[in-house]
């Protein structure tokens, strides 16, 4: 691994402090922080979430997050009987501008195999237990469209503000694993 | 190609081992390969990025982390395009008298060039076949290149939900064919049409789909 980027720094394919920048954008400046406040403005702002539904990708981009791998954003809302999962089964795809990068078993074989085919036994390893009569909508990622489960806000927090709100809001219920 | 990358659907690959708080990255190496693999000149097809990684044989890639796999695709790719040589790559130098060239991406551009959104929706040239509420059957395919129709839902039947416009076809763009773009439809399945009796009534599945996947049912 240094040999290659050895060999890609003296060859001036890559230069090695644009490597440091990425490097540095993806541990400092996107993650599940960014996807929390939109969750946080939706859960405020009726007209927000209006505009989030109809058009995530231009909705999240007024809060300014934005870029590779949220280039076509769709927003879906967990309610009272429908409850949200989201799978890449073919590889790792996820939505990077608001979600920051996967976590490991995102992308690893047991949750990418079972997602689809035993979704309520993949929420029970997460301590996920939902009724029988709530649909559970398992949305596999197989194009350049990323999807950001929309929690149902919490009982009892009508007092809080908006960024109390988002700090409630978790990386895993925005992948639609947990509940908050 | 029916890969061991195409696993909706599979039992016995192990437990799931959620993680709280983890690092971004666990090793500095990892962050290495993710940055190196963003800043390649190869980074320009994301579709021949994933292809490679399919290509992994089956046995290395269920075997292999997430990384090693990226490292792997990035190498491999490397090597195709005759960026770098087996030489280079085992000596970790360049071989003599290469001309050097001047990299793609510099750092003051990085935060720009990564928070700028693309697209990959394409001007449509075809008026989409399809309209929400259709009842289509994708298709029983089984190409050996790269495709993103999960074998899981080959042959089985599902209702359009929405028309994204026309994106880049995988299928083609991955092996350097032209983006090629056709409409995509998100398309909704029910579980016991894909699973069976004992799969529940009122779970659904739902994938992004290109036409030529699809078929009037």
């Amino acid at each position: 691994m240094k040999a290659l980027e050895s060999v890609l720094v003296e060859k001036g394919l890559v230069d090695s402090a644009a490597l440091d920048a990425i490097v540095d954008y993806y541990e400092n400046r996107v993650g599940p922080r960014n996807g929390a406040r939109v969750v946080a403005r939706a859960w405020t702002d009726p007209d927000y979430r209006a505009r989030l539904m109809n058009d995530a990708t231009a909705a999240i981009a007024e809060l300014d997050f934005n870029g590779r791998q949220g280039e076509h954003m769709v927003a879906v809302e967990n309610g009272p009987r429908v409850h949200n999962l989201v799978v890449c089964t073919l590889c790792s795809c996820y939505p990077w501008p608001v979600l920051g990068l996967p976590p490991v078993w995102y992308k690893s074989a047991p949750y990418r195999s079972r997602a689809v085919i035993d979704p309520r036994g993949v929420l029970a390893e997460f301590g996920t237990v939902l009724p029988d009569d709530t649909e559970i909508r398992v949305w596999d990622s197989t194009a350049e469209v990323r999807y950001l489960v929309i929690p149902e806000r919490p009982a009892g927090t009508g007092n809080l503000t908006e960024d109390e709100l988002a700090a409630l809001v978790s990386r895993d219920s925005m992948i639609g694993t947990t509940l908050i | 190609m029916n890969g061991a990358h195409d696993m909706g659907g599979m039992h016995g690959l192990g437990p799931i081992a959620p993680e709280t708080d983890a690092p971004v990255f666990h090793h500095s190496w990892e962050a290495r390969v993710h940055a190196m693999t963003m800043a390649s000149p190869t980074r320009s097809n994301i579709d021949a990025g994933r292809h490679q990684r399919e290509l992994i044989p089956g046995p290395d890639y269920l075997r292999m982390s997430y990384y090693e796999k990226w490292l792997t695709g990035l190498c491999a790719l490397l090597l195709k395009h005759g960026l770098v040589t087996p030489d280079e790559l085992a000596r970790g130098q360049p071989d003599p008298g290469r001309a050097r060239a001047t990299p793609l991406l510099a750092a003051a551009a990085v935060p720009g060039v990564l928070s700028r959104a693309g697209s990959y929706e394409r001007e449509a040239t075809t008026r989409p076949e399809f309209v929400p509420g259709d009842r289509v059957r994708a298709a029983n395919i089984n190409p050996t290149g790269h495709t993103r129709l999960p074998r899981y839902v080959r042959g089985r039947i599902g209702v359009v939900e929405r028309c994204h416009g026309a994106h880049v076809f995988p299928d083609s763009n991955a092996h350097g064919q032209g983006e090629a773009a056709q409409p995509l439809y998100l398309v909704r399945f029910e579980a016991r049409e894909l699973w069976g009796a004992d799969a529940s009534a009122i779970d659904t599945i739902r994938l992004d789909l290109w036409e030529s996947y699809l078929a009037p049912a």
